[in-house]
């Protein structure tokens, strides 16, 4: 029977329209796929090198008190991240197979998300260095046990969880405020869990509880799925009772209003679309990491230009780069329409750029840093408005990956979403404009390398109807292209 | 109203579609019928500049829909649930369609109130997006919204599929009302004989995307029709 599933498991992924795409995808996400393999295990090796010689401690007592975080976070980007273990479940239901058989199926294949395996490469490494270092074998081993037990505890915990909307929201939020607490001195949690994690190291016994926890997790969410397998129940789509609403004081913006009304709507009612703007949030603090100087790397005056785009632009960049695949699901409805595609191009400009000067207003905190990192963010906001606001449209013309509003599991499905054109139109999105300022910095000072930066902003904003005419006429060209891709539904 | 001329449709190697002329006055209620694959909504699909002819160029009102977009303001289609927004109110999406069609809110509940009895009460009020409505209601709704906004040329693809006994007799009504208008031109494709001969002028069967009868409607129709098919 299991044979029987994998083969359908295979055929569904090589069948898939996502993967019948270029050589170029797949490329890219075997690249992808190699970086974060790459960046654990430097990761790990970086991390115990960098505990025992700069703060001449024992690695693994170090370790262990943050492994709390470790945890906590994995559960968090699971939750948003990976998707749920739903083979095609509906037409199997009537079939002579048990219920049993398929969840077990359904389970199985989890154990071998990239989601679990990931682990593996920071801790590996790790373990190695340690033997290395003295530590006992078995010790290690015991170690390794017990995380991934937890690990795995994880994966079957999100399972189970994972229908539970702002259950997510309510956790980070506790671990923003412990980590806040911890940072300032006021509360360490790690005081309190840290001696577990040390204690699956030392004791045989303590790691049972883990593996206890895990097999509990198995039989609990094994019993809620059996419960769950039918139309009605979990595999049903929940239908939330809702309000209209009335947005009509956008009216003045004309008939771009029309859209701009739409647009508003969709990132309210669609997940997909609501973490985008998530996404877009937590950009506004990336400026952080730049101007705290908490990074060397980031020392170059260079990098604050580049600060500056993704502060002001999150919402452009992350929004953006999907124009017009929001609108997939009812392309061809936009399509045959009385619309044109100026307003419609011109509603999502209006969108992208009110969104920019809003997180240019937000992000006025970072004034409390000088008026050197504002500046750095208002030309950022500059060159967004002017340039990437046209790019990101441009490139959107070529990206032909239908968007499930409804899901938000596909941050790293949207792989169809690169290939070579759009791969090249973010040179002019993020390369560019430090190549501009750099230019500008190292021949006469930092300032002039702002203003170069300000400058094309400026340019591309006075350009704007004519890049416009260039972008509707790919639009145009893509159009059927497009309307085929999108009816090519996962 | 509609001009097709020498309009063929091949993906690789295979023809779908292949019509030598045809041409649909103003104010006919037109029917096409034929079996899957036949090229119905192909022809439909062309028709609204949703796929581009391999070759040959279709008029809609002296317009050739892929050179220009101007046919679009007086035309309307519902194909498929690709034409609905999910994530909106039936409301609003009617009034979206609204306002593209330069409707005010009042205009687009005077016209939909006058459909009432079609939705049956299933439509309006109902504190549900689109998305989460059933196929059938989900299609009350995209063919009245193809019908905001008084548009002259109506498309409709298989709009008897999915509705209840109720509402197919209403939507017959309907559409033999709009066929009434002398400046409405209306065209339906359908897998139902005897609905499509109730409602239209004219009736083309398509075949492998051939043109193989093109009938005016008559008391014989149907007959001749289920003849045809039954071989």
């Amino acid at each position: 029977m299991f044979k029987h599933f994998i083969t359908l498991q295979w055929k569904s992924f090589w069948r898939g329209a996502s993967v019948s795409a270029s050589l170029w995808m797949k490329l890219f996400m075997g690249f992808w796929a190699l970086w974060f393999i790459v960046m654990a295990g430097a990761g790990s090796i970086g991390t115990f090198y960098f505990i025992k010689k700069k703060l001449c401690e024992d690695p693994l007592i170090i370790l262990n008190s943050f492994l709390i975080y470790w945890v906590v976070f994995d559960l968090v980007f699971r939750y948003m991240l990976q998707k749920m273990p739903v083979i095609n479940i509906k037409p199997l239901l009537t079939l002579p197979v048990k219920k049993k058989k398929i969840i077990n199926f359904a389970f199985a294949k989890t154990v071998f998300s990239f989601f679990n395996i990931f682990h593996a490469f920071f801790f590996i490494p790790f373990s190695l260095l340690l033997i290395k270092d003295g530590a006992s074998a078995s010790n290690v081993l015991l170690w390794n046990l017990g995380l991934m037990a937890i690990v795995y505890s994880n994966n079957f915990l999100n399972i189970l969880v994972n229908n539970k909307d702002n259950l997510v929201f309510i956790v980070g939020g506790i671990v923003a405020i412990l980590g806040g607490l911890h940072y300032f001195g006021y509360f360490d949690i790690t005081i309190y869990t840290a001696p577990f994690f040390q204690g699956l190291f030392d004791n045989a016994i303590l790691v049972m509880i883990p593996i206890t926890i895990l097999i509990v997790l198995v039989v609990i969410a094994h019993k809620s799925f059996s419960k769950d397998v039918f139309l009605d129940a979990g595999l049903a789509i929940k239908a939330k009772e809702i309000k209209t609403e009335d947005l009509s004081w956008l009216d003045r913006f004309g008939k771009t209003a029309t859209f701009l009304k739409n647009d508003i709507k969709l990132i309210k009612r669609n997940k997909r679309a609501k973490s985008t703007v998530m996404v877009s949030i937590m950009f506004l603090f990336y400026g952080l990491l730049f101007f705290t100087g908490s990074i060397e790397a980031y020392e170059n005056p260079i990098w604050k230009v580049f600060a500056g785009i993704f502060v002001s632009g999150g919402f452009l960049l992350s929004f953006g780069q999907f124009v017009p695949s929001w609108d997939s699901s009812y392309y061809p409805l936009m399509m045959s329409q009385n619309i044109k595609y100026k307003e419609y191009l011109s509603s999502k400009w209006w969108l992208m750029v009110i969104a920019t000067l809003l997180s240019t207003i937000l992000s006025a905190g970072y004034l409390y840093f000088g008026w050197d990192a504002y500046l750095a963010i208002l030309t950022g906001a500059l060159y967004n408005v002017g340039v990437n606001s046209h790019v990101v449209l441009w490139a959107g013309a070529y990206i032909k990956t239908p968007i499930d509003l409804t899901s938000n599991k596909k941050a790293f499905g949207d792989k169809q979403a690169f290939n070579a054109k759009t791969l090249l139109l973010t040179l002019p999105k993020m390369v560019l404009p430090l190549i501009l300022y750099a230019a500008g910095h190292y021949t006469i000072g930092a300032n002039f390398g702002y203003a170069l930066v300000a400058l094309a902003g400026v340019a591309g904003f006075a350009l704007r109807d004519k890049v416009f005419d260039i972008i509707e006429n790919i639009y145009k060209e893509e159009k059927y292209k497009t309307i085929a891709a999108y009816k090519q539904k996962k | 109203m509609i001009n097709i001329k020498d309009v063929s449709k091949t993906y690789t190697g295979n023809t779908v579609l292949n019509i030598a002329e045809l041409e649909i006055p103003k104010g006919q209620s037109f029917g096409l019928v034929g079996n899957n694959g036949a090229g119905k909504t192909t022809l439909f699909s062309a028709l609204l500049d949703l796929i581009r002819p391999t070759t040959g160029y279709i008029e809609n009102n002296g317009v050739k829909v892929h050179e220009s977009e101007d046919w679009k303001t007086y035309t309307a289609a519902f194909i498929d649930e690709t034409f609905l927004i999910g994530y909106l109110t039936a409301e609003e999406y009617f009034y979206f369609i609204g306002e593209l069609r330069g409707q005010n809110k009042a205009d687009v509940d005077a016209l939909v109130s006058q459909y009432e009895d079609f939705f049956h009460g299933e439509i309006l009020g109902q504190k549900k997006y689109l998305r989460d409505m059933s196929k059938g209601n989900q299609k009350k709704a995209g063919i009245v919204a193809a019908l905001i906004g008084k548009p002259q040329v109506i498309v409709l693809d298989e709009p008897f599929a999915n509705l209840d006994p109720t509402t197919q007799i209403r939507l017959k009504e309907i559409i033999k009302e709009l066929a009434l208008d002398p400046e409405v031109t209306v065209l339906i494709s359908s897998h139902d004989l005897s609905h499509v001969t109730e409602v239209c002028e004219r009736i083309v069967v398509l075949e492998k995307g051939q043109l193989i009868k093109d009938i005016n409607t008559s008391e014989e129709t149907l007959k001749e029709l289920e003849l045809h098919f039954a071989q």
